[in-house]
């Protein structure tokens, strides 16, 4: 480890102007040493984080700082009973969908005086990400990356079907077309993947239509508004039309497998999968991605990871220390040169899209200009859940869209109604 | 040696109390570490999800005593009915894999050589991964792609969504669930098939019973106290089963989960994923309660089956 700190000395440099900046704010000028923990819940990202906690070790010889990962189911489990229990990480990843919980419960450390005192510019990352780690007026996190949704197409396909590739001129209707002539029965291709896929998906249609997932208040759904409905008819009529795998199917084999196993023309997702379609030799030359199709307007849900700190530290000044480092630019160009996803720190996507020039990953950065927050009022989670238990029968074709809508939205509105 | 044990140890008085005292205190000591650890890590969890069964817990900050309502709404809430019927279904279909154990067990103590072979074969799936485990499983009943509905197809049988559709799911899972537990229950009726007495099946096919009549009625009356052993540890993991669903419906945008949902996973959504723990300890209390019922009362009927040689 001390090796790899050496052979980056000159990286060091950079990272030096951020700690200029926390060691001047900082009054307490202990040399004691101390020891943070940094949760995650990624493997891949694992070695980054701790590409970035050397970096910032090394700018701060008195802290050091321990990575941990833990396999995402147990990852929520462990920080919900380590923060109730006062042994809880110091330093870790949150969402915006767990986010209100701890920020209501008081686990997490204000980060309110951390930006005026490091002059932390929150323009630099995107407003729907930032805002969604502000609580009652309140900073308690900063955002790491974010994610952006875009229309994967396999140009291989297209051009077997004689398809024009999608581009930024597309609305609702041409890939509705395209659906229809890439799909063959005969070869076992889909034009789309239509599963029942929120974030990827009818969240992004209904924001198209001109909808709300949740009205600005958190008190009310809107699936079943005539926007709602738009929304998810766009789904539930490529699923009619034969045009996507049957839900049963993409039970079985994943949206992304299919589109992999270049069953599927398009496929809408996030900006995720590009490291994965990179480095899968059969794909690299042959996917490529545009913006989402326009309905009534443009529009894509955005979300992002933040790092957030435990409020019950024993260290909190080093922590604070920590995590501004991790919100700055040394931190984003580390995660954005390994690929792995796209670091919210304006100006430093750069690296992430050369890593990976055969792809128009540009879309995804400008997405955020029309990105709206993934809506997490209430208890987020438990209404999240409901979505495939209410929309599966629409997808299927055994309730109307409006009738399952409705009931959809009743349901949800229901766990909102609640405290 | 029983006689020894349950000899009353005559003291003479007086004397010999002034050590007796001490060394109870002694025997405390070495009980200790044990005892430390059954409380710490089995009564007190226990008492805390009761108490948490009664009160709304919310993720952070106090809770408040809320009395019966979880269990009331409890009562009222048809996925948990749902989970509670999907969990005794699975635990049938397990208990229908005991007879084939026994019967795989007998068959396996009559090969000669190689029989550690089979012992290690059938070992194997108990010490595997279980995410290999589901993702191979999830292979084999893939609807479109998989390798059963590719051994059906060759007797013209059209294959079905096996996991993903929810009619199914459940007795795809009791497959799956048997296999896994066949190892176990191996070893343990493995065991019990080499106390019985090798005399006996002479003697028997000297009076001229076949295989099958040995096997009915020698075999399976001498073997009833490991089946009993087996059927009590079955039923009780049956009822806990949650690995399984975890691994083969979780994070795929699965059609079948919300129809599939066993007690243990509807107690992991509601204290884990929805933040709901004094729901979820309810559903932990009646789950509790549930295989307690069950185990008395196989208890209580082994009385009529189970020979005790």
């Amino acid at each position: 480890m001390k090796r790899k700190w050496i052979a980056a000395t000159a990286v060091a440099v950079t990272a030096g102007l951020l700690t200029a900046c926390s060691g001047g704010s900082g009054d307490t000028p202990k040399n004691e040493k101390v020891t943070l923990t940094y949760a995650n819940w990624s493997e891949d990202q694992s070695p980054a984080m701790k590409q970035i906690a050397a970096e910032f070790e090394k700018a701060n010889p008195n802290i050091t700082i321990k990575v941990q990962t833990l396999p995402w189911p147990e990852y929520w489990s462990t920080l919900q009973v380590g923060a109730a229990g006062g042994t809880a990480p110091d330093a870790f990843w949150m969402l915006a969908d767990h986010f209100r919980e701890y920020a209501k419960g008081g686990q997490l450390l204000d980060l309110t005086d951390t930006i005026t005192s490091n002059k932390i510019d929150m323009n630099v990352y995107p407003k729907p990400v930032s805002d969604s780690y502000t609580y009652e007026g309140k900073v308690f996190a900063l955002p790491k990356d974010f994610d952006t949704n875009g229309l994967w197409y396999n140009k291989a396909l297209f051009d077997a079907a004689g398809v024009k590739y999608p581009d930024d001129t597309w609305t609702w209707q041409d890939v509705q077309e395209a659906a229809k002539k890439l799909t063959d029965p005969k070869k076992g291709v889909w034009g789309i993947a239509a599963p029942i896929d929120a974030q990827g998906g009818f969240y992004n249609t209904i924001l198209q239509a001109g909808g709300n997932i949740i009205n600005p208040d958190g008190s009310a759904s809107d699936f079943a508004s005539p926007a709602g409905i738009a929304g998810l008819k766009f789904w539930t009529d490529l699923q009619a039309a034969g045009e996507s795998p049957t839900l049963k199917q993409l039970s079985d084999t994943e949206a992304v497998s299919m589109f992999e196993n270049q069953k599927v023309a398009m496929y809408t997702s996030g900006a995720y999968w590009a490291l994965r379609f990179y480095k899968n030799p059969d794909l690299k030359d042959k996917v490529d991605v545009a913006p989402l199709p326009q309905g009534v307007k443009r529009a894509t849900v955005t979300s992002g990871i933040g790092n957030a700190g435990y409020a019950g530290s024993k260290h909190p000044e080093e922590l604070k220390k920590f995590l501004a480092f991790l919100g700055g630019t040394k931190a984003a160009e580390i995660q954005a040169a390994t690929g792995t996803v796209l670091p919210a720190y304006q100006g430093t996507q750069k690296p992430w899209l050369d890593s990976m020039p055969e792809f128009h990953l540009q879309v995804f950065i400008d997405a955020i200009d029309y990105s709206v927050p993934l809506p997490v009022a209430g208890n987020a989670s438990e209404w999240q859940g409901l979505a495939p238990q209410f929309l599966t029968p629409a997808w299927d074709g055994k309730k109307p869209v409006e009738q399952a809508a409705k009931e959809y939205q009743d349901a949800v509105d229901q766990v909102l109604a609640k405290k | 040696m029983t006689t020894v044990a349950t000899k009353p140890v005559r003291r003479p008085t007086g004397r010999r109390t002034g050590v007796s005292k001490p060394s109870g205190w002694w025997g405390l000591a070495f009980i200790a570490p044990a005892t430390i650890g059954l409380i710490a890590l089995y009564a007190w969890p226990f008492v805390s999800t009761l108490l948490k069964s009664f009160q709304d817990v919310p993720a952070f900050g106090p809770a408040t005593f809320v009395g019966l309502d979880n269990y009331t709404t409890l009562i009222g809430d048809g996925d948990f009915w749902k989970a509670f019927r999907n969990s005794a279904l699975y635990t049938v279909i397990i208990l229908l894999g005991i007879p084939l154990a026994v019967v795989l067990a007998s068959l396996i103590e009559q090969v000669g050589r190689g029989r550690a072979i089979y012992r290690v074969l059938f070992f194997l799936p108990v010490v595997t991964l279980p995410v290999a485990i589901g993702m191979v499983w999830r292979f084999i009943y893939n609807g479109d792609f998989g390798l059963l509905n590719y051994v059906l197809s060759w007797f013209g049988i059209d294959g079905q969504f096996w996991v993903a559709d929810p009619r199914f799911t459940i007795y795809a899972f009791g497959v799956v669930g048997i296999w896994m537990g066949l190892g176990i229950n191996l070893i343990i009726l493995g065991a019990g098939l080499q106390a019985i007495p090798k005399a006996l099946y002479e003697a028997s096919s000297l009076d001229g019973a076949g295989r099958v009549r040995q096997f009915f009625h020698i075999t399976v009356p001498l073997l009833s106290p490991s089946i009993f052993f087996v059927t009590i540890l079955s039923v009780i993991s049956a009822l806990q089963m949650f690995d399984l669903l975890f691994i083969m419906l979780r994070g795929v945008n699965n059609t079948a989960l919300t129809d599939s949902k066993t007690i243990v996973y509807l107690f992991y959504e509601k204290a884990f994923v929805q933040f709901d723990q004094g729901y979820g300890a309810a559903i932990a209390i009646v789950l509790l309660m549930v295989i307690m019922i069950a185990t008395a009362l196989q208890f209580r009927l082994q009385r009529s089956w189970v020979f005790y040689g």
